[in-house]
């Protein structure tokens, strides 16, 4: 284990126990993954992969280290790796979650680690999903500044008090965890969902912005929020920890309070 | 069995994703409106239903035929049965209605499951509100009174 160590050992004396990076505990972990390749099979089979990991490691450093040095044909999706992309969501032990933020230590590590591709989205190969439907809602409720008013020479200000009001819906970073664990998504997926209505929140509410009205009635359509059944699993599933059924809510009360 | 993958197509959706024209009008609002509306009401006259049958007096001792007719022979309690009954059963449906919606995966079960319920729903508020108000205690065939009816003396 000491050989792995990059930097030379330190030179100050440490009692016994205490320090060091070499200390970290290893530990086995059986990875079990979803498998699925449209071009040898239509059915999708689990791989186990015995791999030992350290305390430190996340999901996503044992999906790597399968992918690197044991099967090369795993695929999944991943930018950032540390939680910013959103680009690497999927369903871990059942449950929706970012694998570059998900420590393996958390999970219970003696029984095999499933990973699978999320729910009610088209599986295009292992791991990875078409996010084309997740995107076409995303575009439909105008994520945009709409402002009719003239152009200010300067930026446009707002008060610290307004800005708080949407501040919770500016974090998505539209990774699909939400909508793709919506009951409601999974049957027909043509519910907008939780992260299209995420961010025509993040509009609605924004003082700066002048086409509330429009994402409103889009969002009073038959497959708007009033699909919403409130099974908080979007909230639960939000890496970003945004309180998503109370945001489709607000939205429902601002639709209901301009209507009648 | 392999499949032949599809040339690139970014901006494509396969169908089942894609929402053919949204309806215009506040349908959806309004049952959502109309669910949380009702069953506040239905709290209050279920439970009044209960106390009243069940609890006050002989309570449900005193259940009969006698108790029913004298029931409604009041205005009052006619009008609170047939809220009941209405609200009763369109909230029931309409709850199932999502249900449905949730649910069936094909269209034509779709139509067909809310083809049975609002019939079913139909026949049933239908048949509830006739026998609320055409409720005869004492049913008089051929100038004679039916056995087990209540006819003033």
């Amino acid at each position: 284990m000491s050989a792995e160590l990059a930097e030379p050992a330190s030179k100050i004396e440490l009692p016994a126990g205490v320090g060091g990076g070499g200390e970290i505990p290893t530990f086995d972990v059986t990875l079990r993954v979803r498998r699925y390749n449209p071009e040898l099979s239509e059915d999708a089979t689990w791989d186990d992969f015995k791999v030992t990991m350290y305390g430190t490691d996340r999901v996503l450093d044992a999906l790597h280290k399968v992918k690197w040095e044991i099967d090369g044909s795993v695929s999944f999706r991943r930018s950032c790796a540390h939680g910013v992309c959103g680009s690497d969501a999927m369903r871990i032990n059942g449950r929706n979650r970012l694998a570059c933020k998900t420590l393996l230590k958390d999970l219970d590590t003696t029984k095999p680690i499933t990973v699978e591709p999320i729910k009610g989205l088209p599986v295009e190969k292992d791991l990875i999903v078409d996010m084309e439907p997740f995107f076409q809602s995303f575009r439909e409720v105008m994520p945009f500044l709409i402002n009719k008013g003239h152009e200010p020479t300067k930026e446009r200000l707002q008060s610290a008090e307004d800005r708080e009001r949407f501040d919770d819906t500016t974090k998505c970073i539209l990774c699909a965890a939400c909508t793709s664990s919506c009951p409601v998504f999974w049957t027909d997926g043509q519910y907008f969902g939780p992260a299209a209505i995420v961010n025509a929140h993040r509009f609605i509410f924004d003082s700066r912005d002048d086409a509330g009205d429009m994402r409103l009635e889009i969002l009073n359509d038959k497959e708007g929020v009033w699909r919403c059944r409130t099974t908080f699993n979007c909230s639960e599933a939000c890496p970003r920890g945004i309180q998503v059924t109370q945001a489709i809510a607000e939205v429902k009360q601002a639709i209901l309070s301009r209507k009648i | 069995m392999t499949a032949t993958i599809d040339s690139p197509r970014s901006g494509k959706i396969s169908p089942q994703y894609r929402r053919t024209g949204g309806t215009k009008g506040n349908f959806e609002m309004l049952a959502w409106l109309f669910m949380r509306l009702s069953g506040v009401v239905l709290v209050v006259l279920i439970f009044g239903h209960l106390f009243v049958n069940l609890l006050v007096g002989e309570g449900i001792h005193a259940i009969d035929f006698g108790f029913v007719a004298g029931k409604w022979a009041d205005p009052f309690w006619q009008i609170w049965d047939l809220t009941m009954l209405w609200l009763a059963m369109l909230h029931g449906t309409n709850g199932v209605r999502t249900i449905i919606n949730d649910y069936a995966e094909k269209d034509s079960t779709r139509l067909w499951l809310k083809i049975v319920l609002y019939a079913a729903t139909t026949v049933i508020i239908v048949l509830g509100t006739l026998v609320i108000f055409t409720f005869n205690p004492c049913p008089v065939v051929d100038g004679v009174p039916l056995p087990g009816g209540f006819c003033p003396a």
